[in-house]
C-alpha cells in the first residue's frame, strides 16, 4: 500500500484511542451501551440511541456486509490513487463504518456482499480497519 | 404542532440580491461582500443608515457580524451568528421580539479555492474517520444515493434527468456562472465519473461570490416601496456530526421531513400548495431525496417522480429555477441564502421572462441534505396564509 506513506492519517484522541490501538493489536473495537445493548460508532461519551447507559469497549466480530459503496474516480488530493472503493459496512452486530474495499475491483462490489476486516499497518501507531470480500466457495 | 400564528408572521424580506458571480472573481473579497449589502439594500430601498441588526460575515476573511458592525458605523443594535436559512430564522426573530426592525445577512466568498490538484476545500473534511479512506462530499452523498438506488430502483437516468433540468435553467440565466452551457441527460451520464452514481455534471460546480438579503418588521414595510415576501414558516433538522459519522441511509436519509411538516403546519398549507421549489441541490439526487421527504411525492417514487418535464419552468413543479448550485453559483456561505434569494426574486418576478414561473404564490426552499446530515427548510410567499 504506497499510497498509505502520504494519505492524511488518523490522528487518535482520548475517546477514540481505544479503537485506533485494538486496530494495532489485530482487533476491531467498538463501543457498546451497558442499557440498551446499542453498538455505538464514532466512539461517544455517552449513548446517542438511550442516552442513559455507559459505552463499554467491546470486541466485533470483524465480519458484516456492504450496506453502501461507492467508487471514487476523482480523489479529494493527488495523494490517493484512484479509482478506490469507500464503503459503509454494516458488522454483524448491527453498526456501521466507513472503510475501503481492498483487493477488489468496482465491478465486484455489490450492496449486501459479506465482507471481513482486513487490517492494514500504516504507521507505527496507525493501523487502517480496511475490509475485503469473504469470497467463501 | 401548533398551527397558530407564528413570530415569523410578523417579518418579511424586503431586498434580496446577488453580487457578480464567477468561477474566479480576481476581486477582493471584503468588496464583493460590500457589493452584497449595498446591493440587498438597493433592492429594499433602504438606505445603510436604517440598518440596525446585521450578520455580515466572509468566508477566507473570516469577518463576523461583531468586527462587521464596524462597517455600519457600529450602530446596529443586534448582532447575527446563524448561516444560511437559520440565520433568516434568526434575523427574523429578532426582528419579532424588536431587538432590531431592519436586518442585514450578507455574506461573500473569493480566492477560497486555490489549490486545485485538490477539490474544493469545503469538499474535504479533516477527521479521523473519513480523511483516511478518501472520503470527500461527493463520496458521502453518494453513499446515500446508491442506497435509496438500491432500495427503489432508482436510476442513473433520474439522476441525470435532475441536473440537465437545473443546469438547462441557469444556462438561461446571465447571471448563472454556467450561462449558455445547456446540456442533455445524455451528456450528464457522460461526464467524467466523481463518486458513482455521480458524474462530474451531479456535482455542485466551485465558484465565487457574494448574496445579501434584507428583513425588516411587516410594518415598517409598508411604507417601502417594494413587494414584501413573507415567511410562511421554518424549520431546521439537525441529526449529528456530518462528514464524520458514517452516511447510514436508514438512519439519517430522511432528514429534513420533520422540518418540512413544521413549515407547512406553521402556514397552514400543504404541499400541493407551493409553486417553485428552490431547495437545496449540493447533487442531483438530493432533489429527488427532497421531493420525497417534503410530500410532493412517496418514498422511492421521486425517480420517477422528476422525469417528463415536470421539474423544469413551465412544468408541473419547477425546481431550482436560477440553476442552482449546479449551474448558477455555489460560492462559500452565500450559495445557503441564495436559496432563499432565488425564490425572493421568483416571487418578485424578478427574473428573465424565460425562467418565470407565472402566477408563483409560494416557494420552498431548503439548505443541506442526507450526506451532511442536516437539512433547513424555509417556506415563503406573496402573502401570509396562516
Ligand atoms: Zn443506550
Amino acid at each position: 500500500m504506497t499510497r498509505a506513506k502520504t494519505i492524511p492519517l488518523p490522528r487518535p484522541t482520548a475517546l477514540s484511542r481505544p479503537h485506533w490501538d485494538g486496530c494495532r493489536e489485530g482487533v476491531l473495537r467498538v463501543q457498546r451501551c451497558a442499557a440498551c445493548g446499542s453498538y455505538e460508532f464514532i466512539p461517544q461519551a455517552v449513548c446517542t440511541r438511550c442516552q442513559a447507559g455507559k459505552l463499554e469497549w467491546v470486541e466485533s466480530s470483524g465480519r458484516g456486509s456492504v450496506y453502501s459503496h461507492t467508487t471514487v474516480y476523482r480523489p479529494p488530493r493527488p495523494e490517493f490513487d484512484a479509482p478506490y472503493v469507500v464503503a459503509i459496512v454494516e458488522l454483524e452486530e448491527g453498526w456501521h463504518m466507513l472503510t475501503n474495499l481492498v483487493d477488489c475491483t468496482p465491478e465486484e462490489v455489490a450492496i449486501g456482499l459479506p465482507v471481513e476486516v482486513d487490517f492494514r499497518a500504516v504507521s507505527d501507531e496507525i493501523t487502517l480497519p480496511c475490509f475485503r470480500l469473504r469470497r467463501s466457495t | 404542532m401548533p398551527s397558530s400564528r407564528s413570530p415569523l408572521h410578523d417579518v418579511v424580506i424586503v431586498g434580496a440580491y446577488n453580487t457578480r458571480q464567477a468561477r474566479v472573481l480576481d476581486q477582493p473579497e471584503l468588496e464583493v461582500l460590500w457589493d452584497a449589502v449595498h446591493g440587498a439594500l438597493a433592492s429594499a430601498g433602504l438606505p445603510l443608515s436604517a440598518v440596525d441588526g446585521v450578520n455580515v460575515t466572509s468566508s477566507v476573511r473570516r469577518l463576523n457580524a461583531r468586527e462587521a458592525v464596524m462597517m455600519f458605523g457600529a450602530r446596529p443594535s443586534w448582532t447575527g451568528n446563524e448561516i444560511g436559512i437559520p440565520a433568516v430564522i434568526e434575523a427574523a426573530l429578532a426582528i419579532s421580539a424588536g431587538l432590531c426592525e431592519v436586518a442585514v445577512i450578507a455574506t461573500a466568498q473569493a480566492a477560497e479555492y486555490t489549490d486545485r490538484a485538490a477539490t474544493a476545500p469545503w469538499t474535504r473534511p479533516s477527521n479521523e474517520f473519513v480523511e483516511c479512506w478518501g472520503l470527500f462530499t461527493p463520496a458521502e452523498f453518494a453513499l446515500m444515493a446508491r442506497r435509496h438506488m438500491h432500495l427503489y430502483g432508482t436510476q442513473p437516468a433520474a439522476l441525470a434527468e435532475v441536473a440537465a433540468t437545473i443546469r438547462n435553467h441557469g444556462a438561461r440565466h446571465p447571471e448563472a456562472v454556467h450561462h449558455g452551457r445547456f446540456v442533455t441527460p445524455d451528456e450528464v451520464l457522460a461526464s467524467r465519473m466523481i463518486a458513482d452514481p455521480f458524474h462530474l455534471l451531479d456535482c455542485a460546480i466551485t465558484s465565487e461570490g457574494g448574496a445579501g438579503l434584507v428583513l425588516t418588521h411587516v410594518d415598517r414595510a409598508r411604507d417601502l416601496d417594494v413587494v414584501p415576501i413573507h415567511l410562511l414558516g421554518a424549520g431546521t433538522d439537525k441529526q449529528g456530526m456530518a462528514y464524520v459519522t458514517a452516511p447510514v441511509w436508514d438512519r439519517y436519509g430522511e432528514v429534513g421531513r420533520r422540518a418540512g411538516e413544521q413549515v407547512f403546519a406553521q402556514a397552514g398549507l400543504r404541499p400541493s400548495d407551493v409553486d417553485v421549489l428552490e431547495i437545496y441541490d449540493p447533487f442531483s439526487f438530493e432533489i429527488i431525496r427532497q421531493l420525497e421527504i417534503f410530500g410532493f411525492c412517496k418514498t422511492g417514487e421521486g425517480g420517477d417522480f422528476v422525469m417528463d418535464g415536470r421539474i423544469a419552468v413551465g412544468g408541473e413543479l419547477p425546481v431550482v429555477t436560477n440553476g442552482g448550485l449546479l449551474s448558477f453559483s455555489h460560492a462559500g456561505l452565500a450559495q445557503l441564502i441564495q436559496k432563499p434569494i432565488s425564490a425572493v426574486q421568483q416571487l418578485r418576478g424578478e427574473i428573465p421572462d424565460a425562467l418565470k414561473v407565472r402566477n408563483a404564490k409560494v416557494a420552498l426552499t431548503s439548505n443541506g441534505g442526507s450526506g451532511a446530515l442536516f437539512c433547513d427548510v424555509l417556506l415563503l410567499g406573496t402573502e401570509l396564509t396562516a
